[in-house]
This record gives structure tokens, C-alpha cells and sequence, in this order.
């Protein structure tokens, strides 16, 4: 069943359009996590869905109801934000019972749900503070259990972990992990830059650019198969290496020259009539190989090299100007910059990109 | 003209005296405990000297300034408030006795109560009301300028517009008073508003409140903008209405700054005296402490009397001051 299902959702601002014609539909009990680079549209998605944004055009329904109009609260939807949000001026669990008190629930249940949600995040020791009393950390938990109290359809979280350091950022991830697994029937859709966060916690990533959607799939299937240039480098760190090639002959094999003047033949079809086009080659820096054979895909001097113990990064100049290819090979290694070395890759981990930056290999 | 140079010229004295003084002693006191090319020792011992005595120096003229025109003056109004008419015999606690059985004393005090509640009440209400308002309208910048305009005029200049609004003529000739020709208009019986017993207090006090709703909708104001937009748009989620919001959310966020708003206005309300000077000049049971003050002092040239009814000002003031003063530190001092 459809929990969330959006159909040529458009944004405009007066003049200016800020999310041209979104379509997804989202499954009841995914977890849906949306990236893209600051300014893509997400956030503005985001609060689109929770109300907080007027929709200029297309169809949104939740659970199957039109809720264009429907007021936020109504919607059967919670929202987590990133700053937290919580109210200074009540403590944790008035905090929590504040929606509760508002649609007039009764005292006990009200009761019931704060504590229970205050059970499943460990706050029943901070029921009586004031958020200034709170750790970080735990104030997210306070606005997460208030989430949890409005025992919503969709969960709805705008980057909840951004305001975090780097070990809580950690510790809290789990926890919504952990979070969706005790709520199976819940639909969550979440908000990040943090590809990280995207690749642990979705079922389904829908990167965004430029209000567009770019691609839409499961975490491992951004990874290994990007059906465009903007995916292929937005998903992977580092990003990956793309070198500008040209198709010297098309079919169900393809044979590129690189530039540089390396000829290389790949396992993806491109059909006929690509002989001469312009495309671009990619590469991940994870899947390159020193070479010790004749067999090789480029072959490049080093200018950088980066030990970080569980992986070596080298930076490789030569084959594109001024954009060094980097290779990150696995464990430290006794590579000197100024070494000249072949590399090679498994040909299953190649890609190739037309001029339009559309990959062939999702064809 | 020539009072205006004459001015001008004082003003730039005063403020090339001030630069030079902090120079000139600043100066003097790096000569007399010199840092520079001295051995380690004597070096920290004159720095360590001269950071002890700096402050000091900086802050002296204040503080000679304020003891000279604050603290002795309270010392003074003691002293006279127990002494007669020309300050002369020492007559113990006779003007306050005397005070607490003076007829114009006691309506004084309950008018000032009247103000006391009155003013900073609806002040305060009408400035968060038009700040909340304001900062969702489209032309709420120059509603603003309009609304805090009547703050740059003077309580004098202020109760002058307001005489002709309350202006009354008698039988037979045209009324000119704003608030009389409206009355006319609509049918009703003119009125010489300013010498009706108790209800005059109101029409003064709508100056005031004139006047200060502008200082309360600029502070609340700044105070409504530092509300993060998220909390409001949490209980959007949450379901609350514009009411719930305004009351359960923005408001007790703001209450620091309403409560600050509210006792500086409070204190203003206690030393009020230009307007009822100039209005009514407390006939027509319209007297309030400040004006009684002033009367005695220089129209009664009752030095004695006078400086009881100041004390008693300060008396009522101190309390407020000390707790808005404890509001604002708290408020600035992070939460």
C-alpha cells in the first residue's frame, strides 16, 4: 500500500521554480531518504509533504487522501527538525503531551503515550527538565519522542543529525535505526546531505538536484549502477573518476579512447551509430588496481600520496588536466609521489556516460 | 543663532575635554609607572599597578558625576525632608506626618496607583499586539516609523497635541477639539473632558500611553523576530491554532522582555509629572506625586514638604528598578 505518493509536486516562489514536477510514490513502512547537494530542493520537499509549504502544483496523497489542502496537523504526519525545535519553556514531557493536549486527548492516554515514548528513547529520568538542562543528543530524543506521541503515519525528519558532533552523529543514527525497526508500519522520509546517513538508513534514496529528481533506488543500486554523471559523483566517497573518451566503435561490446589516447573496451552495449560520439568514461577510486601487467587502463605519475591507514589515496595527474584521477587502494602501501604506475580495474566496474551525462548501462 | 553656535561650541569643548582627559591621564599614568625598557621584575610590578589603578581613572568622572548629582541629592532630600520650610529647624517627622493626612496627598497616591495600572498595562499590551501584527504585514515597516514616531516628542509638546484633541468651547461656539467634534458629530453633548473628576486621569494617561506603546512595540517587537521560526512551525505540527501559538508559544518565550518592557514603563509611570503639569496641573483631582512634589517645592516654597513627597517617589520606585534591573541581567545573561 501507498503511504506517501506524490504526482507532479511543483514549487514556485513568484517567478522562480524551486521543485519542477516531483513523482514517487513511497511504499507504507519505507524508510526514504532524500540527498542532493544544499539548495537541490529537498528541505523545501520536505515541508511540502508536512504542510509547513504551500504546493503550487501536482497531487499529494498520504495513505491515500489528498492532503493538498489539509492542514499540517492533520495529515497524520510528525516532523523531527534539525535545530530540534522543542519548546524552552516547557519541560521534556510537557513538551511531548503539548499536541496531545491540543486535539483534547485525555489525561491518562496522555500520560501513557509520554511515558511510553520516553521508555523506548530513555528519557523517563528527564521528564521534569527544560530542554536548556539537555545534552544535544538528548534533546533530539525529546523531539524524536515527541514525534513518536503524535503516533503519525509518516514520520518526517529534516536533517535531525546535522546538529550533532561526530560520535553522537554515530550513536543517534543507530538509534533511528533501530527506531524504524520497532515501528515497521510507519512510512519515514528523511532529509540529509550526508550520504552516509543515506546509505545506512534507507530502504530507497531519491537524490535530488536542482529540484529534479535525479535517481530513485536502493542504496547499493545508486552505488553500483548510477543511471547518470550527477549520481554516479554525488554517491561515493571520494567521488568518481570521470574521464572524457570518445566511442571508437559501438554494439554490444564498446571501445573507447580515453583521453590521453589509452583505447579501452567496456561490457556495456551502446547499439550502433556511437562511433565518434563524445562520452564520458567512469571509474571509481575504490575499484582501481596498480597494475603490474601490460594490461592497463591508464598509467599516471603521482602527486599526492595519502596514507589514512585502513586505505591509501593517491592522486594521479597527467590524464586530465588539472583534475587529478584518485585511486584509493586498500591497507598503507610504499608508494613515493613522483612514482609513474599503471592502474586497472575489473571491466563488471566500468562506466560509460553519453554526451548528455546519461548512463549507457541503464539502458 | 547665536545660541546655537554658542551650543555647538560647548558641545565640542565638552567632548574634546573628555578625549583629552582620558589621553592626557591615561598618559600620565604609563610616565608614572613605566613598563617599557625596565627590568622583568619592576616592569610587571608597574604594569600590575597600573592595570589596578586604570579602571579607576577611566570610570572616576562617572562616578564623581553621579555622587555629586545622584547620591548627595538623595543624602540632601533626607535632610531636608526633616527639617521645615527654609530648611532651617529641624522638625523630626512632622512633614510626614502631616503627608499622610494631606486630602491631595492621598488622592495623589491613588491616582498614581490609577497610572500604575493603567498605563504600562495597555502599553505593553497594545505595543506586542501591533509588534505581532506588524511583522506579518506587507506596509508593517511604516505602521512601525508611524507608531514609535510620538516617542521622539517631548511629554510637554506631547500633552500640547492632546489639549487640542480634548479642547473644549463653551455653549454656542464651534468646537474645535478633535475628540468634542467627533461627540457633536455623532449627536452626543460636548464635554470639557480634562475637568471631569477621575475619568480625567484616563484622558491623560491615553497620552502617555500614546507615547510609549511605540517603545513597547520596538522592543517586543525584536523580541518576537528572536523566537526560532522552528518552534512555531513544531506546534503548526502539533495542531495549534494562531491563539495557541501567540499565548503558549511566542509569548512565554518573550516573557523576559514583556516583563522588562512592563517595569520600565512602571517606573515612568511613577515619576510621571510634564504631562499632568501641563494638562491640568492637578485641578480637577488629577494630581499625581511628581506634580505634588513640584508644587510644594517651588510654588509652596516648602523645601521640607517638598523633599517628604520625593522620598516617598523613591520609596515606591527602588523595588521595581531593583527587579527590572535583576529581569535584564538575567535576560542578557544567556538562558
Amino acid at each position: 500500500m501507498a503511504g506517501l505518493t506524490l504526482t507532479n509536486i511543483r514549487k514556485t516562489y513568484g517567478a522562480v521554480n524551486v521543485i519542477h514536477g516531483i513523482d514517487l510514490e513511497v511504499q507504507q513502512g519505507e524508510f526514504v531518504v532524500f540527498v542532493g547537494p544544499s539548495g537541490c530542493g529537498k528541505s523545501t520537499l520536505l515541508r511540502m509533504i508536512a504542510g509547513l509549504e504551500d504546493i503550487t502544483g501536482g497531487d499529494m496523497f498520504i495513505d491515500g487522501e489528498k492532503v493538498n489542502d489539509v492542514p499540517p496537523s492533520k495529515r497524520g504526519i510528525a516532523m523531527v527538525f534539525q535545530s530540534y525545535a522543542l519548546y524552552p519553556h516547557m519541560t521534556v514531557y510537557d513538551n511531548m503531551a503539548f499536541g496531545m493536549r491540543i486535539s483534547g486527548e485525555k489525561k491518562e492516554e496522555i500520560d501513557r503515550r509520554v511515558r511510553s515514548a520516553a521508555d523506548i528513547l530513555q528519557l523517563t529520568a528527564y521528564l521534569e527538565r527544560l530542554p536548556k538542562a539537555l545534552s544535544g543528543g538528548q534533546r533530539q530524543r525529546v523531539a524524536i519522542g515527541r514525534a513518536i506521541c503524535r503516533d503519525p503515519k509518516v514520520f518526517l525528519f529534516d536533517e535531525p543529525l546535522s546538529n550533532l558532533d561526530a560520535a553522537l552523529r554515530v550513536a543517534t543514527r543507530i538509534e533511528i535505526a533501530k527506531l524504524k525497526e520497532s515501528m515497521p508500519d510507519t512510512t519515514m522520509v528523511y532529509v540529509t546531505h550526508d550520504q552516509v546517513e543515506a546509505m545506512t538508513l534507507a530502504d530507497r534514496i531519491v537524490v535530488l538536484s536542482a529540484g529534479r529528481i535525479e535517481q530513485v533506488g536502493a542504496p547499493l543500486e545508486l552505488y553500483e549502477r548510477p543511471a547518470n554523471l550527477f549520481v554516479a559523483k554525488f554517491i561515493g566517497s571520494p567521488a568518481m573518476n570521470v574521464i572524457p573518451a570518445t566511442i571508437t566503435a559501438g554494439g554490444a561490446q564498446t571501445t573507447v579512447t580515453l583521453a590521453g589516447g589509452k583505447s579501452v573496451t567496456l561490457d556495456i552495449a551502446t547499439g550502433t551509430g556511437v562511433a565518434g560520439k563524445a562520452a564520458s568514461f567512469g571509474v571509481r577510486p575504490e575499484d582501481l588496481q596498480v597494475s603490474g601487467t601490460d594490461e592497463f587502463l591508464f598509467e599516471g605519475t603521482v602527486s599526492i600520496v595519502e596514507a589514512l591507514g585502513e586505505v591509501t589515496l593517491l592522486y594521479i595527474e597527467g590524464l586530465v588536466k588539472d583534475e587529478p584521477i584518485i585511486v584509493k587502494l586498500p591497507g598503507t602501501l610504499p608508494i613515493k609521489r613522483g612514482e609513474t604506475l599503471r592502474f586497472t580495474a575489473d571491466r563488471a566496474k566500468l562506466h560509460l556516460f553519453d554526451a548528455a551525462g546519461l548512463s549507457y548501462r541503464s539502458r | 543663532m547665536q545660541q546655537l553656535f554658542a551650543a555647538i561650541v560647548t558641545m565640542a569643548l565638552g567632548v574634546l575635554a573628555c578625549a583629552a582627559y582620558f589621553y592626557l591621564s591615561n598618559l600620565l599614568l604609563d610616565r608614572i609607572f613605566p613598563s617599557k625598557n625596565r627590568s622583568g621584575p619592576e616592569a610587571s610590578r608597574n604594569l600590575r599597578i597600573a592595570g589596578a589603578i586604570r579602571p579607576w581613572l577611566f570610570l572616576g568622572p562617572a562616578l564623581i558625576a553621579l555622587g555629586l548629582f545622584l547620591v548627595y541629592p538623595v543624602f540632601g532630600t533626607l535632610w531636608y525632608s526633616l527639617h521645615d520650610r527654609n530648611g532651617t529647624t529641624f522638625v523630626g517627622l512632622e512633614n510626614f506626618r502631616w503627608l499622610f493626612q494631606d486630602g491631595e496627598f492621598r488622592q495623589s497616591i491613588f491616582n498614581n496607583f490609577l497610572w500604575l495600572l493603567v498605563v504600562p498595562a495597555l502599553s505593553t499590551f497594545f505595543g506586542l499586539i501591533i509588534a505581532a501584527m506588524t511583522d506579518r504585514i506587507a506596509w508593517g515597516g511604516f505602521a512601525k516609523t508611524l507608531i514609535f514616531m510620538p516617542m521622539a516628542i517631548s511629554f510637554v509638546g506631547a500633552s500640547v497635541i492632546w489639549k487640542f484633541i480634548y479642547d473644549y468651547r463653551g455653549e454656542g461656539s464651534e468646537q474645535i477639539g478633535l475628540l468634542n467634534a467627533l461627540v457633536v458629530y455623532f449627536g452626543g453633548e460636548p464635554q470639557a473632558w480634562i475637568s471631569l473628576p477621575f475619568w480625567n486621569n484616563f484622558f491623560l494617561m491615553a497620552i502617555l500611553i500614546w507615547i510609549q506603546t511605540g517603545f513597547a512595540m520596538v522592543i517586543l517587537s525584536a523580541a518576537l523576530r528572536g523566537i526560532p521560526e522552528e518552534t512555531v512551525e513544531a506546534a503548526v505540527i502539533d495542531g495549534a491554532n494562531g491563539f495557541q501559538i501567540f499565548f503558549k508559544i511566542m509569548i512565554p518565550q518573550i516573557w523576559g522582555t514583556i516583563a522588562v518592557v512592563w517595569t520600565t514603563i512602571t517606573i515612568l509611570v511613577l515619576k510621571v509629572f510634564d504631562i499632568v503639569l501641563a494638562m491640568t496641573n492637578g485641578q480637577w483631582q488629577s494630581q499625581v506625586l511628581a506634580n505634588l512634589m513640584f508644587s510644594w517645592m517651588f510654588r509652596g516654597s516648602d523645601n521640607g514638604r517638598g523633599a517628604a513627597i520625593a522620598l516617598v517617589i523613591m520609596v515606591l520606585v527602588i523595588p521595581i528598578i531593583y527587579w527590572n534591573i535583576r529581569n535584564a541581567r538575567r535576560e542578557m545573561g544567556g538562558r
